[in-house]
């Protein structure tokens, strides 16, 4: 019965794409509704396939091939995204980049938001959902709730990313950073976030552990955080249910200020809390070692959760945004330094003891590293959200700087850090293919988060500096075009350390392949083991 | 510590975790956007900032399509430098019709706010086809294509009237002669009097620019998004605008 339903559910939905199809008003909109088709048509024929098959029990088995299809993806789409953050900041040293014969379709401007939206999203989203699937069943001790619902958020969250992607470059946008998909793409990914909170909270209700543990709050907040952003941010009105033109609910100030609320919170929640959530579980695991600390996982768990969502006004100092709202989220960024720390305390001391393995296991200096990143760049970040500072930083490159050593130096690093620990588990193997190239990958990435951050540090105050600077009579020394000419030389640096970084994400890639191909298979059947 | 014995309540129960966090991530976001909406100083009151017309419209898409907002900022700030550089700080009010709103975070390119009428629409061309030969240090990519991408306005009165959905004040004459309004803008030699009077002096104080933006005989993207380039920050009648020191 269920499977009629669902083939009677993709049915319509190909039929209704490809009759979308037919009516288009633009271009992006066509191709997204044909993607769509083609995706309804091949899940019918696989549900056509596969449907009256025997279906054995499994409830005593962890879900783990979609969280193997997650690992995949992860390493797939950071790949992506690296590699067009390496087209685009080439992009800037070489305008001639943006090539003529691509109609615009190649230009900057179109690459951006792809580049963002890849490895946030797609990166940094499948890298969560896979670990919250992994986390939230080893911690429960339950397999992941929902029989297929996994699947569908999996299949669903690549659905929205090949969407959005292909929008960004075909003309699809809604303007606002980090939330560019248009309606219809808001309205898929709002039904796969909702999937994917079922499946989160029906396993931690069947969890056979009394208490929900630290990982968890956070990924729940995670999710929670980010479905209210998403759908107070994308709030607007479609100019035709046949086209991807929209009109925005909000205009001006406000807009901004929604925008922001949901930008820097993006940041806090997809790509800290949720992290976290990815540190409290593997970095014990790692390093063999408990917790530092309960207490404080307590405290900086509420504090983070009620002050990052406070901190959205600091990217509108000195605007048209009235000034209490920005010294508001001044005070409150400021105060966000303390929670964080707490996370980077707590990552940090959990290797009391067992400090000696940064010198024999890659893996754990890895993650080491990313909570030093971590550390640094949440001390800078309330340091630029002060309105002093930031009235020197702000529209210059230190920001992409900062935003980088962010998600290169603690999103990117952890991320590689559990690829490495959870695809030899995953696949049931006797270790990773080479340690030696993970040092590899290790050294690359570091060098190249350095030269990327202090590259952008000098640009970003250099042109700051020179923006303000005025002659003895009170003109302005430099016209603007002056400050595009010197920033040159770190433009080429940035791309340099961008593309050291993609060479080690390359790396890790190829040694994960050869792990999964290569290396021997276990003796003791993971998989095997009941989930008790 | 006793009070953190307590959170074992908490911890044990997965409903009361969630409707507790989602309590905890709530509170910033109303504080500090609902008064937005209103609080009567948020939005300062000027005369002169009107809604744009449906070819500044139509350009404004293009530029929101195209990513501009990744590398140009709409909003000067109140400092020495800026207001040398770019003219007046931008008020709230300048972008009140904004949906998206395009302030930016980024100026890889300098400031549009008040770029409208600063150069010349032919530099405009010019620089949108190859910015180094008027500006040789850009780093701009090119957009030439925009001049060969014909524009017939087939949408455009469902656009205005999306945009009245959403709040702002268009008239219903305004929408009903959405596509006539649109392509009596970039005709100088035609009748552009009901244009005029539903955007112009008389209505906003400020008369609308009327004339072939592109210098082609087709309606090009390029004369949409010049057109629009060419109005940014030209609207406010600074007379009007008294300062309030508490906002």
């Amino acid at each position: 019965m269920w499977d009629y339903l669902k083939l009677a559910g993709l049915g319509i939905v190909a039929v209704c794409a490809a009759i979308a199809a037919n009516y288009a008003h633009d271009l992006a909109y066509q191709i997204n509704a044909i993607t769509v088709m083609l995706a309804a048509g091949i899940a019918f024929l696989w549900v056509v396939r596969t449907a009256g098959d025997p279906k054995p029990n499994l409830q005593h088995e962890y879900f783990d091939s979609v969280v193997r299809a997650g690992a995949i993806a992860t390493a797939f789409w950071g790949a992506v995204g690296f590699l067009v953050g390496v087209i685009i900041a080439l992009q800037l040293a070489f305008p001639q980049l943006n090539f003529e014969f691509l109609q615009g379709y190649g230009n900057f401007g179109r690459l951006r938001p792809l580049h963002t939206s890849a490895v946030i999203f797609a990166f940094g989203g499948n890298a969560l959902i896979m670990s919250s699937f992994y986390i939230v069943q080893r911690t429960s001790a339950a397999r992941l709730f929902g029989g297929s619902l996994g699947w569908f958020v999996f299949w669903g969250w690549q659905l929205v990313i090949v969407l959005a992607a292909s929008g960004y470059v075909l003309g699809a946008t809604q303007g606002k950073e980090y939330a560019e998909p248009v309606w219809y793409v808001d309205i898929l990914l709002t039904a796969v976030w909702v999937g994917f909170l079922i499946a989160f909270m029906g396993t931690l209700f069947k969890r056979k552990e009394p208490h929900i543990y630290v990982a968890n709050w956070f990924l729940l907040s995670m999710i929670l955080t980010v479905a209210m952003l998403h759908l107070v941010n994308n709030a607007a009105i479609p100019v035709s249910i046949f086209g991807s033109a929209q009109v925005q609910l909000y205009a001006g100030v406000q807009d901004a200020m929604v925008q922001w609320w949901y930008g820097h919170n993006a940041v806090g929640f997809f790509l800290t809390a949720g992290f976290l959530g990815m540190m409290y579980y593997f970095v014990p695991k790692q390093a063999e070692r408990p917790v530092f600390s309960y207490k404080l996982s307590i405290i900086h768990f509420w504090a983070l959760i009620f002050l990052y969502i406070w901190a959205g006004p600091h990217h509108l100092h000195y605007t048209a945004l009235p000034d209490w709202a920005s010294t508001l989220g001044m005070v409150f960024s400021v105060i966000l330094w303390m929670p964080s720390w707490g996370g980077m305390i707590n990552g940090l001391m959990t290797l009391s003891g067992a400090w000696d393995k940064l010198r024999t296991d890659p893996i754990i200096r890895m993650m080491v590293v990313s909570i030093g990143f971590y550390g640094m760049s949440t001390f800078e970040g309330p340091m630029m959200s002060i309105k002093a500072v930031n009235s020197l930083s702000h529209y210059t490159d230190w920001t992409i700087g900062h935003v980088h050593s962010g998600a290169l130096g603690w999103n990117g690093m952890i991320t590689f850090g559990v690829l490495y620990y959870l695809v030899p588990r995953l696949w049931n193997r006797e270790g990773l293919y080479s340690l030696k190239l993970v040092s590899w990958h290790f050294w690359l990435a570091t060098i190249g988060i350095v030269l990327y951050a202090s590259s952008m540090w000098v640009t970003g105050i250099m042109e700051g500096l020179m923006w303000r600077e005025v002659d003895a009579n009170g003109f302005l020394v430099n016209a603007f075009a002056d400050t595009v000419a010197a920033k040159f030389p770190m433009y080429v640096v940035r791309a340099t350390g961008g593309l050291l970084f993609l060479t080690g994400a390359l790396i890790m890639c190829w040694n994960l392949w050869m792990t999964v191909r290569a290396q021997p298979v276990k003796a003791t059947q993971n998989s095997a083991v009941p989930a008790e | 510590m006793g009070i953190l014995d307590k959170h074992k309540v908490i911890e044990t129960n997965a409903t009361l975790l969630m409707i507790l966090s989602l309590l905890v991530v709530a509170i910033g976001g109303i504080v500090q956007i609902v008064p937005l909406f209103y609080l009567e100083n948020t939005i300062e009151k000027v005369e002169g900032v009107r809604p744009y017309t449906p070819l500044e419209l139509a350009g404004r898409s293009i530029y929101v399509r195209e990513g501009c907002y990744n590398c140009h900022s709409q909003m000067i700030r109140p400092m020495r430098d800026e207001v040398e550089r770019y003219g007046h700080y931008s008020l709230a009010a300048e972008s009140m019709y904004d949906r998206p709103f395009q302030w930016g975070s980024k100026r890889t390119g300098p400031d549009l706010a008040r770029v409208g009428g600063r150069y010349s629409d032919e530099w405009h061309q010019d620089h949108f086809t190859n910015a180094k030969s008027v500006v040789p240090e850009s780093v701009m990519p090119p957009y030439g294509f925009l001049a060969n991408t014909v524009i017939d306005g087939k949408y455009i009165q469902d656009v205005v009237a999306t945009n009245r959905m959403a709040g702002v004040p268009y008239s219903d004459e305004m929408v009903a002669s959405a596509l006539e309004d649109f392509k009596a803008q970039v005709d100088p030699n035609g009748d552009s009097s009901g244009l005029e009077a539903r955007y112009g002096d008389e209505a906003f104080g400020t008369p609308v620019n009327v004339r072939n933006f592109d210098g082609q005989p087709e309606l090009t993207e390029m004369d949409a998004l010049i057109a629009y380039i060419q109005v940014l920050g030209t609207m406010v009648d600074f007379s009007t605008y008294t300062p309030v020191a508490n906002r």
